[in-house]
């Protein structure tokens, strides 16, 4: 392990949010409210296809008539629709070329340490970044693209790769899936596409880092990964938001193809503005992310979850092939007044099918952590195995956890495990570590951190990093 | 070294240590010994800094310094070790990342630069051997799934890592094996010098004639009721607890 709690140390001196500055850019925003006309002037803002519109206004039609889902352990203002801008662009994009781009959008992404400069990129990661409603620039395209790897941004790929586009869109996420899905399907603005093709195996990290800037924006964005036959990619998906006191909606969309053989990983750190220590402002993070496996393939979901005032997803696998496998590794940390529903279903349909869930959630303050999954092994799907592991630690006794974990077999041959613990972080084992020199607080920093380590073992080196830095970020003052 | 005056401590308002007297100078090796229940953990988690513990009288004095009111990481760090009974497991956390953080705290607080890696892994190669632990075990989660022998002898490994100026041995013994014990015994006489000191409670003679002490107190009731020489140990281990009771009780 290269990164120690060594590294953290050195950080410790900015413990607030430090993503929550603005950019002070023009935009171009449309104005509130959401009808069939906003969804076609996006499309247009866009010069979108027919078809793509006719996507969109399908969608709206669908969604119209939904009602937002109200079973998540979770309690919020509702929110107001007809509010929300749903565009907001950086204005002057141009070509986006590096030497094109404003200089307060360049001064912004290296606040967030994003490098695009393929120059000085030393981690050799590729990063699509994608501010407010669009993708301002995607790095590393051209060496991608020797190898026949497609990563550009979403609409880039409705422009130029609509055959691409047009067979795989919506087929994991279908517009009615839900509601949140619905409505992004009617306005997504941007987002990411990747597409592995046969036996590749991508030499670097693929990544996108939203940034919500605009006030009383809604971001859409949608993702959609496809790796064909016997191919390798690994996805690292970033975000964070200014501290704004009103509350903002992000629902966005990740569809993962894995074909015969190939396999995707999926890495999150979600870093949304929680909102402040009363529970003001802050994300509400409504998001669908769904995979196919087929014959072979491999998915793993890892998501470490600190942002958000109320979190609301549940990454998941269709196992759809034989021998396919499925894994979720999750680390949710809600303090102060935030609210996380999170967790993953796993979905049996191939035989010998194989998923792994290990979830782990820390609730503080006054917030609420539930974790929800479903395992289901269909009737076909003989000799499926599942084994869950789901572990919730609390911090105080004001806070909340939950569990409510599903499982349906319908096929005898099934073996699904569970194992569910709660516990309070030990005063026995912060004693232990005051006694050896290490104060209260860097206690829990490593406790918890030993904690979600099999979690943060998943991760990418770079986000592994950054993820134990969000944790201890999170809990900053969770212990009196 | 410390000096321990008169010393009561309660928990939930029920008194355990009924007035403890008892002076540790550097280079001496003292022995507690006493029956179960009669204060000893109580009396090494009072000295570590335990917050349940409510000391309601008495003093002590380490080094100069007023130990009750530092805290317990500050007691620590001033060079005050407690090899615990029941040493606790932390999963997750390596051994090794354990050590390094508590080492570099000590440094910090003494305005030592930070151990390098290589000076770091230098000590633990050095200090492993000196308690024979299998180096596997400097890697894995702190105590986690260790066998009660192998707990113990970590702890005496993380007093090695950490030169403490007084170690507090709490049935450091128990659970170990024959050839364990005379290897963390031998490590802790190594350990030992002319700057240093060394309390161990313990239940059995045996580990005295590999730690010879100076001297060997009777801690009873809360209270220490005897004090002699290492002779008194192998009283004890012949006649049991029993005189003593009749001597406090008469
Ligand atoms: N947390 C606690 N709550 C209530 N009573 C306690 C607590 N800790 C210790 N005691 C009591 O204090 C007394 C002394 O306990 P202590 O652990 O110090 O004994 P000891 O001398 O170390 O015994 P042993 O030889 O068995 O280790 C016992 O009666 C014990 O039950
Ligand atoms: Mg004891």
């Amino acid at each position: 392990m290269a990164y120690t709690e060594d590294d953290l140390e050195k950080e410790l001196e900015n413990q607030e949010y430090k993503y929550g500055f603005t950019t002070d850019i023009e935009s171009d925003k449309i104005p509130v409210g959401i009808n069939e006309d906003v969804v076609r002037l996006i499309s247009s803002k866009k010069n979108e296809p027919q078809w793509m519109l006719d996507y969109r206004l399908k969608a709206f039609a669908v969604w119209k008539d939904m009602v937002e889902p109200e079973w998540a352990h979770v309690n919020y203002p509702k929110v107001k629709f007809q509010e929300l801008s749903y565009y907001s662009a950086p204005k002057a994009q141009g070509e986006k070329k590096w030497e094109d781009i404003d200089p307060e959008m360049k001064a912004t992404m290296d606040k967030l340490g994003i490098s695009m400069d393929e120059q000085k990129a030393l981690s050799g990661v590729a990063v699509d970044f994608v501010f407010d409603s669009v993708s301002v620039k995607t790095s590393f395209q051209d060496k991608l693209g020797d190898l026949g790897i497609i990563f550009c941004s979403f609409s880039e790929a409705v422009q130029n790769h609509p055959e691409l586009v047009k067979k795989y869109m919506g087929t994991i996420v279908p517009t009615t899936d839900n509601f949140y899905a619905a409505l992004n399907s009617a306005v997504f603005s941007d987002g990411s596409f990747c597409y592995i093709p046969k036996g590749v195996r991508c030499p670097m990290e693929l990544s996108t880092y939203f940034r919500i800037n605009e006030a009383n924006t809604g971001q859409f964005e949608r993702t959609l990964v496809v790796a064909d036959e016997d191919s390798y990619v690994s996805y690292l998906e970033g975000c964070t938001a200014p501290a704004r006191d009103e509350n903002q909606l992000h629902a966005a969309i990740v569809e993962l193809i894995a074909m015969d053989g190939a396999e995707i990983k999926y890495s999150t750190v979600q870093n949304w503005y929680p909102g402040d220590e009363d529970g003001k402002g802050g994300i509400y993070n409504f998001v669908t992310k769904r995979g196919i496996c087929h014959n072979n393939a491999k998915i793993s979901w890892t998501q470490v979850e600190t942002g958000s005032a109320v979190t609301w997803k549940y990454p998941s696998c269709i196992l759809k092939g034989d021998n396919s496998i499925g894994e979720f590794y999750s680390v949710a940390v809600t303090n102060n007044h935030q609210q996380a529903d999170t967790g993953t279903k796993m979905i049996h349909l191939g035989k010998n099918t194989k998923s792994t869930i290990i979830s782990k959630g820390i609730s503080a303050g006054y917030s609420n952590n539930s974790y929800r999954g479903l395992v289901q092994i269909n009737k076909n799907a003989s000799n499926a195995r599942n084994f869950t592991q789901c572990d919730s630690l609390l911090m105080g006794d004001q806070c909340g956890a939950h569990t409510f974990p599903y499982i349906e077999a319908k096929n005898s041959t099934a073996k699904i495990e569970h194992e569910a613990t709660t516990s309070k972080i030990g005063e026995d084992q912060i004693f232990y570590c005051n006694q050896r020199g290490i104060n209260t607080e860097k206690a829990i920093n490593l406790i918890v951190n030993g904690y979600c380590k099999e979690v943060l073992n998943k991760l990418p080196m770079e986000f592994a990093v950054e993820a134990q830095k969000l944790l201890e970020i999170s809990l900053e003052g969770s212990v009196g | 070294m410390l000096s321990i005056k008169n010393l009561h401590a309660s928990i939930q308002d029920k008194e355990i240590l009924k007035g403890i007297n008892l002076e540790v100078k550097a280079g001496e090796v003292h022995a507690i010994m006493g029956p179960n229940g009669s204060g000893k953990s109580t009396l090494s988690n009072v000295l570590a800094g335990r917050e349940e513990y409510e000391v309601t009288e008495g003093s002590v004095d380490f080094e100069g310094a007023d130990l009750l009111d530092l805290a317990p990481e500050d007691r620590a760090k001033e060079g005050l070790f407690l090899a615990f009974q029941y040493p606790v497991e932390i999963p997750g956390v390596s051994n090794i990342n354990f050590l390094k953080t508590a080492i570099n705290e000590k440094r910090e607080y003494h305005k030592q630069e930070p151990a390098t890696a290589k000076e770091f892994l230098g000590m633990v190669k050095e200090k492993s051997a000196l308690v024979e632990l299998d180096s596997k075990l400097a890697s894995r989660s702190v105590n986690e799934g260790f066998s009660g022998g192998e707990k113990k002898r970590n702890e005496i490994f993380q007093m090695a890592m950490l030169e403490p100026k007084l170690s507090i041995l709490d049935e450091t013994d128990s659970g170990l094996d024959i050839d364990a014990l005379r290897i963390v015994a031998n490590g802790v006489n190594k350990l030992k010098s002319e700057n240093n000191a060394t309390v161990v409670i313990t239940h059995y003679q045996r580990l005295l004639d590999y730690i010879v002490p100076d001297f060997v107190h009777v801690l009873y009731n809360g209270k220490i009721v005897k004090s002699g020489t290492k002779e008194l140990a192998l009283e004890l281990e012949e006649k049991g607890y029993d005189w003593i009771k009749e001597e406090v009780n008469a």
